[in-house]
Formats: C-alpha cells, structure tokens, sequence
C-alpha cells in the first residue's frame, strides 16, 4: 500500500485519504450492531442491578431506597447460606473428580496403540448433546425415591446398602445432581484436554526418552505442565459454571424445586426472591453477592492450579 | 533376548487391557443412560416397579409418546426452539463476521480497548442482569415471545472474537485492496470476497450458537410462561412438574426430544467435536 502511494499522483493520495475515512466509519458501523443491542439489554440491566440492589421493590407500586437493607435480609436469611453451602458442595463433587477423569480418559485417548479412538470419543462426548433439561428429567428417573428405581436398586442388591430418597434427603440430591453434572461435562473437558495433549510437540518426549526419563516422568513432568493452559482453562469454566447452578435442580426437583433447602442454588434463592415471592430488591441483592462469590472462586482456584505448577517447576529445577 | 520381547509385549498387553477395559466402561457408562431412556419410553409407568429392573425395550413407543402429546404441546416446542436456534443462528452469524471483519481488517480510533471491552463481557455472569432484563423485555411487550428470547442471545462475544481471528487469518489483505481499487464498497467486500471465505469458520460457529441456546434454559424459563410459546426445554420442564409423575412419558418425551440432535450429531460428530474444542479452547 505504501509503495502504491508514493507512485500515485497527488489527486490519488487525496482517494486514499478519503479511503481510510470511509473505512473508519466502515469499521465503528460494522461493530455498532453488537455494542448497540449490548448497551440495551447486556450493560444497562447489569448496571440498573446495582440500583435495584438498594431499593424495595415488589414489581408493581413504586420503589423505595432501602439502603444495605437487603443485603443484611440476604445475609441474615438462613435459607441464603444454605444455598451458598449447596452450590460449594455439588460444585465441588460435580466438577473436581469431572476434571481428573478427563484427564485420565483423554490421556488414555491419546495412546498410540489405541484402536476404535474415534468411537470411544464420540460415545464420551455424547452425553454433552443432551440438555441441561433433559439430563435432569432422565436422572430424576434413574434417581427417584421409589425402592425400585434403578440407582436404588443397584445400591440394595449390588451394595447392600439401604435404599436413599434421592430427591428428598440432604445428600441422595446432592449426589445426584453432581452425578448429573459429571456425567454431562465430563466428556466436554476429556475432549478439551485431548486437544490439549495433542498440541504438545512429540520431540519433548523423545528427548525425555532419550534422557531417560520413564512414562510417569513424562507425564507428570511433560504433559502435566504443558497441559496448563487447558486445566486452567476447564478450572475457570468449570467454576463459574458450578456457581451458577440452576436448570439441573430445578428440572430435578420438579414441582418441589423452589420449596424444598436440600438442592436450592444461589441462583435458585436468586430466582425464587424474584419470581416467586416477587421481592426484587433482595434478589438483585442476590445477584451482587453472586457476582463477588464468582469472582472470589474464580480467582481463588486460578491462584490454587497456578500454584500448583509452579511448585511443580521448582521440583524440576 | 526373544524372552526379553516377549516379556515386553505380555507387559504391553496387560497394560492396554487395563486401557481397553476403562475405555470401554466410560462408554458404556455414557451410552447408558440413553440406552435406558430408550427402554423406559417403550414401557408402561409399571416397568419401573420391577425388580429386577426391566432392561430390554417394550412396544409402548407410540402410546407414551401419545401420552406426551396429551400433556405439552411436543411439535410446538419442537418448532418454537428451532426457529429460535435457526433465527439466533444467523443473526450472530452476521453480526459477528461483520464485527469480526471490522476488527481484523480496518483501522479505526479505540479499536484495540474496544475488541477487550467485547472479550470482557465474556465474564459478565447472565445472572446479574436477569431482573432488569426482564422487566425490559416485560416493558416491550416481548414477554411469551420468542424475540424476546432472542435479543439477548444475539449477543455473542465469543462469536466476534472467533471470527476476527479467521479473518485476519483466511482472507489476505491484498484481496481486500485489490477489490478497493477496483471500487468495491466495504460491504460488498464483506458479502463478495470476506463471506464466501470464511463459511467454515460459520459452520464452527453456528453448531456452537445452535446447541447453546437449544439447551439454554434459565432465561427461557423466565421470559416463557404461556404454554403456546415454551420452547421444547420449557415444556418438558413441565413433565416433571405435574402430581401424577408417569416415568414412561417423561423419557419418552425427552428422547423424542434429543433423538433430532443426536443423529445430526452422529452424522456429522467430527465437525461437531472439533467446533466446540475450537469455541473454548480458542477463547
């Protein structure tokens, strides 16, 4: 382009600079759509929260400042701690042995000798297309109170342990709604990790082979460290996504979803001050507090997987 | 040094019956689940009683599925998520390539701090907005309305930042300045040369626009509360819902319902694989 303007004569330089003009209008019109329709319904809302977060407001007569007052009713109600505790513990059980599993299959999915990788792919990844919804309603099956229902069935005569209510006692839910999560996602991540694995360069190892270095050596101090940027990856998703935990057990928990404590999410509590009992104010209160809890995870477990490598680094050293 | 092979091999051979054998169990545990929904949709609500469970398909496919139909208007949802999905699809599509084009090829003021304020909104969590976005959706008369569904899925960060990096990549810059001096506009540059391009990257995108808000379920369940505009999800969030739970109905409806998507998948598994890695690796 440069050489073009210096040969051109001087009515052509006065073209180009029109040229870039229009380009610029070209280039703020053609990113406006998203910025517009952002603003609208993406950036005000979110900002108009905050507002809402200190006023009472039913829905209907108009609204009056209430200053922290509902961040105190947030955090004084019980109900709002039982849901924080919930969503930690089925976040942890749902997502931290999800995470391990995949690694393991997607390393077992790499090995050379492997045969039938596509179809074992393909059959791990298949859990994934099925929705949020429809997991729920089939795990609500397998899982159901009833003595018979398969998952007690196998707990009675295979384990000969006692039947469980699964989706009215304070762990049969939470096991079950983790299961269905693990069972979901766990596929998603083997499939990101085997990527993963995939990208590091095969001279790595055979240098590693050539000093000496056996298969668990490699893998920890090869696959592992070059994997990070993929385990940090899953970590963050995985985390944010535990912490806003909603359609499994509310489809789960049917009719029950908003009135039983055992499998109520922040986001559920979040949900059930807004469109059941119609007290917004708390809820975007909700909404506040949630956004620092998934920051404060987020980070923490960043920190934690971080850490985690570096120290490994060390070690090598 | 033949006995020191063998040995080898032996040793090889265990090793990849442990691989084979774990391999296998994680397959069978995440085809199970289909398999018996499967089961269950052929079966009258009393199979459930047995013990042992019954584990082989019955012939009541077409009765439990009538049931669903009794009970939510299946063929409804089925066609309000998909021309959901279908309309959503496109609409990011284009919005994002256009997006996508700008960021990867004109110069402009702010250009940079803008493109980071897009991948920022990324790690806006859908929830903080969600009151205040209902009541402007509720405002604007779009409640119990697929477009007011829409509008919030249009919005697709990932979309814009998948697209700039195809472009910058797949379209050179001397195509565009060649077009330019031939005087071709800068959106028959997009729609002529830039979008005959970069189709692959929108077969990328749309499987992983089309399976997101197929599943998504929080704002549909808020924005949809008249029964003739649920979405599939929506209505068979109802299944469960009722006092009289008939398991054979609820699966049945919930595998006529991911049966469509399954066999697109299946048809088509390594597009589908590699998109979705791409959409989150690349982010």
């Amino acid at each position: 382009m440069n050489s073009i303007r210096k040969k051109e004569p001087i009515f052509k330089k006065k073209r180009f600079r029109s040229e870039e003009k229009k380009d610029m209008i070209s280039g703020y019109l053609y990113i406006a759509p998203f910025f517009i329709i952002f603003t609208l319904i993406g950036l005000y809302p979110a900002l108009f929260s905050f507002y809402l977060a200190f006023q009472k407001w039913n829905g209907l007569s108009p609204m009056t400042f209430n200053g922290f007052g509902n961040f105190q009713l947030v955090l004084t109600d019980p109900l709002f701690w039982k849901s924080v505790y919930n969503t930690i513990i089925m976040g942890v059980m749902g997502t931290a042995p999800q995470l391990i599993v995949g690694l393991i299959l997607a390393y077992l999915l790499n090995m050379a000798f492997l045969k039938f990788k596509s179809f074992f792919r393909v059959t791990i990844f298949m859990p994934y297309l099925t929705s949020m919804v429809a997991v729920a309603l089939i795990f609500s099956v397998l899982f159901s109170n009833h003595e018979s229902s398969l998952a007690n069935y196998v707990l009675t005569h295979l384990f000969g342990l006692d039947p469980i209510s699964w989706a009215a006692s304070e762990w049969g839910t939470k096991i079950a709604i983790s299961l269905m999560v693990f069972w979901r996602w766990v596929g998603y991540n083997t499939i990101i990790y085997l990527a993963g694995i995939q990208s590091i360069p095969n001279d790595l190892y055979e240098a590693a082979t050539v000093d000496g270095a056996n298969k668990f050596q490699q893998l920890w101090y090869i696959t592992i460290p070059m994997m990070k940027p993929f385990i940090i990856l899953t970590v963050f998703t995985s985390t944010v996504g535990a912490m806003q935990l909603f359609s499994e057990p509310t489809v789960f928990l049917g009719a029950d979803a908003f009135t039983r404590d055992e499998a109520m999410t922040i986001v559920m509590y979040l949900y059930r001050d807004a469109f059941r009992l119609q007290s917004f104010g708390t809820a975007s209160a909700t909404a506040i507090i949630l956004l620092v809890i998934i920051t404060l995870f987020a980070v923490i477990n960043l920190r934690l997987v971080q850490g985690f490598g570096r120290k490994k680094r060390g070690v090598q050293k | 040094m033949s006995n020191q092979i063998q040995k080898h091999r032996k040793k090889l051979s265990i090793g990849s019956i442990v691989v084979y054998s774990f391999l296998c169990i994680a397959s069978i545990l995440s085809l199970f689940p289909f398999y018996w929904m499967f089961v269950m949709a052929t079966r009258p609500s009393a199979a459930y009683n047995t013990i042992p469970p019954t584990l082989t398909p019955g012939n009541m496919l077409v009765e439990n599925f009538n049931k669903v139909l009794n009970q939510i208007d299946f063929f409804g949802g089925m066609w309000n998520s998909f021309v959901l999905c279908v309309v959503v699809t496109i609409v990011v599509l284009f919005i994002s390539s256009l997006a996508g084009f700008a960021f990867a090829k004109f110069k402009f003021p702010g250009k940079n701090i803008l493109f980071v304020a897009i991948l920022v909104t990324m790690i806006i969590p859908p929830q903080l907005g969600l009151i205040p976005q209902y009541f402007l959706i509720s405002k604007a008369g779009l409640l119990d309305t697929l477009a007011g569904v829409m509008i919030l899925s249009f919005l697709n960060p990932l979309g814009i930042f998948l697209m700039r990096q195809y472009i910058s990549g797949a379209v050179p810059d001397e195509l565009i300045e060649a077009a330019k001096l031939d005087g071709c506009s800068n959106f028959r540059i997009y729609w002529r040369i830039v979008l005959p391009i970069i189709l692959p990257a929108f077969a990328t995108l749309g499987i992983i626009v089309f399976t997101a808000v197929w599943g998504e379920f929080l704002w549909q369940f808020t924005v949809l509360r008249d029964p003739d505009s649920y979405t599939i999800q929506v209505a068979l969030a109802q299944l469960s819902n009722t006092n009289n739970i008939d398991f054979g109905m609820i699966l049945s409806g919930v595998f006529w319902a991911t049966v469509p998507l399954l066999i697109i998948f299946l048809l088509f598994n390594r597009l589908f694989i590699s998109s979705i890695t791409e959409g989150s690796v690349k982010s």
